[in-house]
């Protein structure tokens, strides 16, 4: 039986929505970002939207992730509306963080993902604790670490598996291999090829999953998600990807060529994903239409709240700095 | 020898042969090719500093560098903090001259230990037999990026016995300071404010024209030397990057209204150019020091419990400190811009002091 088969249409169709939705919030967020409405910067994740999209759906609100600089993809997969999100990016005080943190730092605890964390690393050592956490009061809960291959070169990367690893806690850590830290080629900085191997130092499993590919994604993050739960963490996963735009705003991505980027456009996930469902389950362009017009009717309203929210309070600025 | 707010004097007495404004971006790229092409033993280690096709560091600072020194010199690094730090350490205790970069000061919190406990401690540990001939140069400074990318945390070192600290605010010094802080033989960290690398910070710095004159001949900018950067007799500022800019401004603001505030630049925290600020407070009797470092253990509390010791028969007023308040940075700008010093508030406190 094949995976398709396994999850069914509408199974696939929402993930396929989902997809569509980190997308054209991406789209929209660069226009917006251009247009001088969003301020600071922003990091993206068009092309990476199979690994969230296939991770999070097996993820309750009460198991829980952390996130990196490129957080917006996760915050969305996660269940942050894109309205709060959005107004987040924005600084209103109707944001996820109630403009506080920002595109960088997105984040909810009642979708159960913390701040994300902008320090290339930070989160790896963080969400030892929540595995921790959850381990000692044997809650059956989980929690995803979602970081680049940038951060296997952090100490935080090593000391972190290697706890987790001795300690057995429930944690999928999911590397999402890009290939590039910001303008830096991974082969450049590791002469082990795969990141996947590194998990043989710390006696943990790892697998490596085409990260271009929603339903390989979500077939290995299931079996390691339902393996971290019952006391099999922790576990390794690395999806290869590649992330369609610059590491951040002005960047002109001449560390890479035209040709690489048009051949993992070709491996576009959404689009790859719809030439399955047309194939295997003769879905019409109209069910393709219906989606982008649902997606897009919620981006627009998001764009509305996020317009109209109050700006955020400059007094309390002061606020919530201690517990 | 004084200078007024962007050193024109110095360079027109000097140097009028060879005008030419910088950027301070451009004055330490040629500071570091200077030093580089002068010392073999200098080279560069980075995150994206090398890369063809790449940045030139996080904000362009070594555009071009990698093209005459190659990538021996120029030595990108994965994402390890721990690893250049630790590597600088080692290549300058083994006699190299390392310039080390953070793409941001943020990041310096990753190899802390490296930077207290092994750069710091060196010297002293060896009973003066090796020495850390080490550059860190790091940006600091708010930019709409939120709580992890904007913090200036100068302070932290200065606490640091073995450390010296350097924060450049001007082309001109920036260039000459840099290089001597290269031939030190100390580890030196090099703050630099993100939004004066440029000229497109002029209007968050109140207007003022960020290049300055840069001679072509070669010259040296002492560390432990501060530079008056405005004179006046009614009360002294003290303030580094932005925050000189914004006091510069709100000092003009003031001179219309009959106060004449010195400004002065220390140029350096570590060693610190006492004689000159307090041979300033002395004169005009008041105190206020400017930074974007947060207020509570902020470098501003240091100079003002020095200044509390040194002059304390000649203040007219309590010596005040216009700081960022204490709370991580924001995100939403207008949060961001009530936390961090701005020209209103300096002028503001500065007022009270004659109320």
């Amino acid at each position: 039986m094949s995976i398709f088969d396994e999850l069914g249409t509408e199974k696939v169709l929402s993930l396929y929505k989902r997809m569509t939705l980190l997308r054209r919030f991406e789209e929209h967020v660069y226009f917006l970002f251009l247009q001088g409405e969003i301020p600071g910067t922003v990091h993206q994740y068009q092309g990476q939207e199979a690994v969230a999209v296939g991770i999070c759906d097996y993820l309750s609100s009460s198991d829980w992730i952390t996130s990196t600089h490129r957080p917006h993809g996760h915050a969305l997969a996660k269940g942050i509306k894109p309205r709060e999100a959005l107004a987040e990016l924005y600084g209103k005080a109707t944001g996820c963080c109630g403009g506080k943190g920002g595109s960088m730092h997105l984040g909810d605890p009642a979708v159960g993902m913390v701040p994300a964390i902008a320090i290339v690393g930070g989160g790896n050592s963080v969400v030892t604790g929540m595995g921790l956490a959850f381990k000692l009061r044997q809650t059956g809960q989980v929690a995803v670490c979602f970081f680049g291959e940038g951060a296997t070169n952090e100490g935080a990367f090593h000391e972190s598996l290697n706890f987790a690893a001795v300690q057995h806690l429930p944690i999928v850590f999911v590397c999402e291999n890009n290939m590039y830290g910001a303008s830096t080629v991974y082969h450049k900085v590791s002469l082990v090829e795969n990141v996947a191997d590194r998990a043989r130092a710390y006696g943990i499993s790892s697998e490596i999953v085409d990260g271009m590919d929603v339903l390989a994604v979500h077939k290995s993050g299931g079996e390691a998600l339902s393996a971290a739960r019952t006391g099999k963490g922790p576990i390794l996963l690395e999806c290869k990807t590649y992330r369609f735009v610059g590491h951040s705003r002005n960047d002109a991505r001449g560390y890479r060529t035209k040709e690489e980027e048009a051949l993992w456009k070709e491996r576009d996930p959404i689009v790859r994903l719809r030439n399955t469902l047309i194939a295997a389950a003769g879905i019409s362009e109209a069910v393709f239409d219906e989606i982008e017009h649902e997606v897009k009717t919620e981006l627009d309203e998001a764009t509305e709240f996020a317009r109209t929210s109050p700006d955020a309070i400059p007094e309390q600025a002061l606020e919530g700095v201690y517990a | 020898m004084t200078e007024t707010g962007n050193n024109e004097t110095i360079h027109e007495n000097n140097f009028v042969e060879n005008k030419r404004r910088l950027t301070i971006s451009e004055a330490l790229r040629e500071a570091i090719a200077e030093e580089m092409r002068r010392d073999p033993s200098v080279f560069l280690i980075g995150e994206d500093i090398g890369v063809k096709g790449g940045f030139g560091g996080a904000f362009g600072v070594y555009l071009g560098l990698n093209e005459e020194f190659g990538p021996e010199r120029i030595i990108d690094t994965p994402i390890s903090e721990k690893a250049i730090a630790g590597a600088a350490i080692g290549a300058a205790l083994m006699g190299m001259r390392p310039i080390a970069d953070m793409q941001y000061a943020d990041f310096l919190f990753e190899c802390m230990d490296e930077l207290v406990n092994q750069a710091a401690k060196m010297r002293y540990m060896s009973g003066g037999k090796m020495s850390v001939p080490m550059v860190m140069r790091a940006p600091v400074g708010t930019t709409n990026r939120g709580a992890q990318h904007g913090q200036c945390p100068e302070s932290f070192f200065m606490h640091v016995p073995g450390l010296k600290v350097v924060c450049v605010s001007d082309a001109y010094h920036a260039k000459g300071i840099l290089k001597s802080a290269i031939r030190d033989d100390n580890p030196v960290l090099v703050f630099e404010h993100k939004l004066l690398y440029g000229s497109k910070g002029r209007q968050q710095a109140g207007g003022f024209d960020l290049t300055t004159y840069v001679p072509t001949e070669e010259y040296l900018i002492p560390l432990g030397k501060a530079v008056v950067k405005r004179n006046g007799k009614d009360v002294t500022i003290v303030a580094t990057h932005i925050s000189l800019y914004r006091s510069l401004a709100a000092a003009e603001e003031l001179a219309a209204q009959g106060i004449e505030c010195e400004v002065i630049d220390p140029l350096s925290l570590v060693p610190l150019d006492t004689e000159t600020l307090w041979q300033s407070v002395r004169k005009t009797g008041r105190l206020v020091i400017v930074h974007e470092d947060t207020l509570t253990g902020g470098w501003g509390a240091e100079i003002a419990a020095l200044a509390a010791d040194e002059c304390h028969y000649y203040l007219e007023s309590p010596i005040k400190r216009v700081a960022t308040l204490d709370t991580p940075l924001p995100f939403a700008p207008i949060m961001e811009q009530a936390v961090v010093p701005n020209i209103e508030r300096i002028r503001s406190v500065i007022l009270s002091l004659f109320e």
